[in-house]
């Protein structure tokens, strides 16, 4: 599905990636660990189209799109959220779910000048389906006229999770979705994503430092270290790895 | 959450004028416009279809500035372009035997276009350049544009300094030729410009553009062209400042480069920051005011200076002052313009009599 090859990636003297290669497998979940500064965001940026790696491909579902800008990626079907929540901060939860749906939709500038006809047909039947298949299925229906400053962080991640749905993707990269929240919302959060993955066959990339959720719902795990891709696997087996242990070493895996 | 505002279909959710307020304001300006006419003197004819030209490249400054968050302060130079086409074009179209009687209705089209593509190209530095610097840019282009028509070169064409003669609009054997029936064509298209304009932010095409404007990388990872948006965005708000200038070259009998030169860009910033950005109405208020300025000025002036020529040359330079004073006020104080104020308003009307704020 999303496969990475030998990976380099630098800024000016850092390293930020040096040789990751591993395939995001079709309708499951890839967790990608490893700790601060080890290059998740920037594997995940390199993924996604903001950063052009030095060396290596990024493939999707066998075509190189190492050098697509992001918004043709988008259009492809690969969408991601950011560490730090990136949401239109002045619109309302509504108006951030809708813009998912941008490249699916079809109304060009003409249509949407006279607006009646096809434009108003094609919001009406688009605002059934996120209602439908993002609002209700995220529990987030008693925000969603709310403007996005108005909520506390955890269920602005949940809106940000509900803009990337909207897009329908294939390939959903997550980057820490449950950073920062507490345990009740990280619990909803996972099951959030494992529903998206069991309802709608998404294939699920996950940046994330909470162990317990990496392992509870990831099928394989991807661990880096400075750039370096040190293991690679099922959950079990990526604990009981000692370079893995090694690079952890102080803090609990 | 007590609003008012409950709607029982998301079809009925997706309406434009969701409440009372909304509705009778634009069915009443609708009623103004249509009656004014027929009941309103000379002088307010002419201040009202002022209002309704400037409120036109309003609406389109709105769209880049206020939706997707592009400074230009060159917006001038499009209604420049959309003024000078008309008289070149007429010449043209007589030149090849069009009957007068459908010639604006080529012409209107056409200054519309050439404006847009000129937006496009005036827009490029938009792709690598933003804020003060974009601004920068774009007032170069109103420079540029100014220099283009003043040059000897042009003169045939433009008049160069000394302006140019402009048509009359005749509708199918219509003539346009009092200002009353051109504030009645102006009031007709502004009304179709602000429901087109409008339109827009109701479909991706309108949010696209707000999604630049509040995050341009999040914008491009949903899968929306900063390329093609940014610059379809200068082309519309290009091709209403075109309808303006279009407008004002048949309303008046002659024009001239000054009247396009950045005191004009000013004074569309100025409506817009007054009246609210990236707000449908914001444009309608911002226009009101910025129009009426001049006309107090005009009429204060004239009490203080009695006949003193030197009292009376300081009008134009103190008008430029209450512009930038207007900017600098609202841009502190009230940042979102009037349309914030009145907003406010209806909020604790509707939740009038349960609470107020
Ligand atoms: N735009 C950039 N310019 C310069 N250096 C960068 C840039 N982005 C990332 N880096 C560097 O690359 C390295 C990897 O950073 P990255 O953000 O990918 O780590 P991460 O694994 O996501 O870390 P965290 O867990 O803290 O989010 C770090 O040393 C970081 O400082
Ligand atoms: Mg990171």
């Amino acid at each position: 599905m999303l496969e990475v090859r030998n990976l380099h990636l630098s800024f000016g003297g850092i390293k930020a990636l040096q040789g990751v290669s591993f395939t995001a497998r079709a309708g499951e979940i890839t967790g990608v660990i490893g700790p601060n500064g080890a290059g998740k965001t920037s594997l995940f940026n390199a993924m996604s189209g903001f950063y052009t790696p030095d060396s290596g491909q990024v493939l999707f579902d066998g075509n190189d799109i190492t050098r697509l800008a992001p918004d043709a990626r988008a259009a492809l079907g690969i969408a991601r959220t950011f560490q730090n929540i990136a949401l239109f901060r002045g619109m309302t939860v509504l108006d951030n779910i809708k813009l998912g749906g941008h490249t699916r939709l079809k109304t060009d500038v003409w249509s949407a000048l006279r607006y009646f006809g096809a434009a108003q047909r094609e919001e009406i039947a688009y605002r059934e389906e996120i209602e439908e298949r993002v609002i209700d299925f995220l529990e987030i229906d008693h925000i969603r006229k709310l403007p996005i400053t108005m909520l506390p962080y955890g269920l602005q991640k949940r809106v940000e999770l509900g803009r990337a749905l909207a897009m329908q993707p294939k390939v959903l990269l997550l980057d820490e979705p449950v950073a920062g929240m507490n345990r009740e919302e990280t619990g909803d959060m996972a099951r959030f994503i494992l529903d998206v993955q069991q309802e709608f066959g998404t294939t699920i990339l996950l940046v994330e430092h909470d162990m317990h959720m990496v392992m509870d719902i990831c099928s394989h795990v991807v661990v880096l270290n400075f750039g370096h891709q040190i293991a690679e696997g099922t959950p079990a087996e990526v604990s009981a790895n000692p370079a893995v242990i090694e690079a952890y070493l102080g803090t609990a895996v | 959450m007590i609003n008012g505002n409950l709607k029982a279909t998301y079809a009925a959710d997706e309406q434009v004028l969701n409440n009372a307020y909304k509705r009778a304001f634009v069915y009443g300006m609708a009623l103004l416009c249509a009656a004014l006419p027929f009941v309103a003197n000379d002088y307010i004819i002419l201040v009202a279809a002022q209002m309704g030209i400037i409120l036109i490249a309003v609406v389109g400054v709105n769209v880049v500035i206020g939706y997707t968050g592009l400074l230009s302060l060159g917006h001038a130079a499009f209604i420049a372009i959309g003024a000078y086409s008309i008289p070149i074009l007429h010449t043209l179209f007589a030149s090849l035997g069009v009957p007068e009687g459908i010639m604006p209705f080529l012409a209107i089209p056409l200054a519309v276009a050439i404006s847009a593509l000129v937006g496009i190209v005036v827009g490029l530095p938009s792709l690598r350049v933003k804020g003060l610097y974009l601004a920068v840019a774009t007032l170069s282009a109103n420079f540029i544009v100014i220099f283009l028509i003043e040059l000897d070169a042009m003169a045939p064409y433009t008049g160069g300094f000394n302006g140019i003669n402009t048509p009359e609009a005749n509708l199918l054997g219509w003539q346009l030729d009092t200002q009353r029936e051109m504030f009645a064509l102006i009031a007709a298209l502004a009304f179709v410009t602000i429901l087109g304009v409008q339109n827009l932010f109701r479909t991706r095409v309108g949010r696209a553009f707000i999604a630049i404007r509040e995050r341009d990388y999040s914008a491009e990872v949903l899968g929306i062209s900063l390329l093609r948006y940014k610059l379809l965005s200068f082309a519309i708000s290009a091709a209403c400042c075109g309808l303006a200038g279009a407008l004002f070259a048949y309303f008046y009998a002659r024009i001239l480069p000054e009247q396009f030169e950045l005191v004009l860009s000013l004074q569309l910033v100025a409506a817009l920051i007054v009246g609210g950005m990236g707000r449908t109405m914001g444009p309608v208020f911002g226009v009101i005011i910025v129009v009426m300025v001049p006309e107090l000025l005009k009429y204060s002036f004239g009490i203080i200076a009695g006949g003193s020529a030197d009292v009376a040359a300081l009008r134009a330079p103190v008008q430029e002052i209450v512009f930038g004073a207007l900017i600098i006020i609202f841009l502190m104080f009230e940042p979102l313009g009037i349309t914030q104020i009145v907003d406010r308003g209806f909020r604790s009307l509707n939740r009038w009599p349960f609470a107020r704020g």
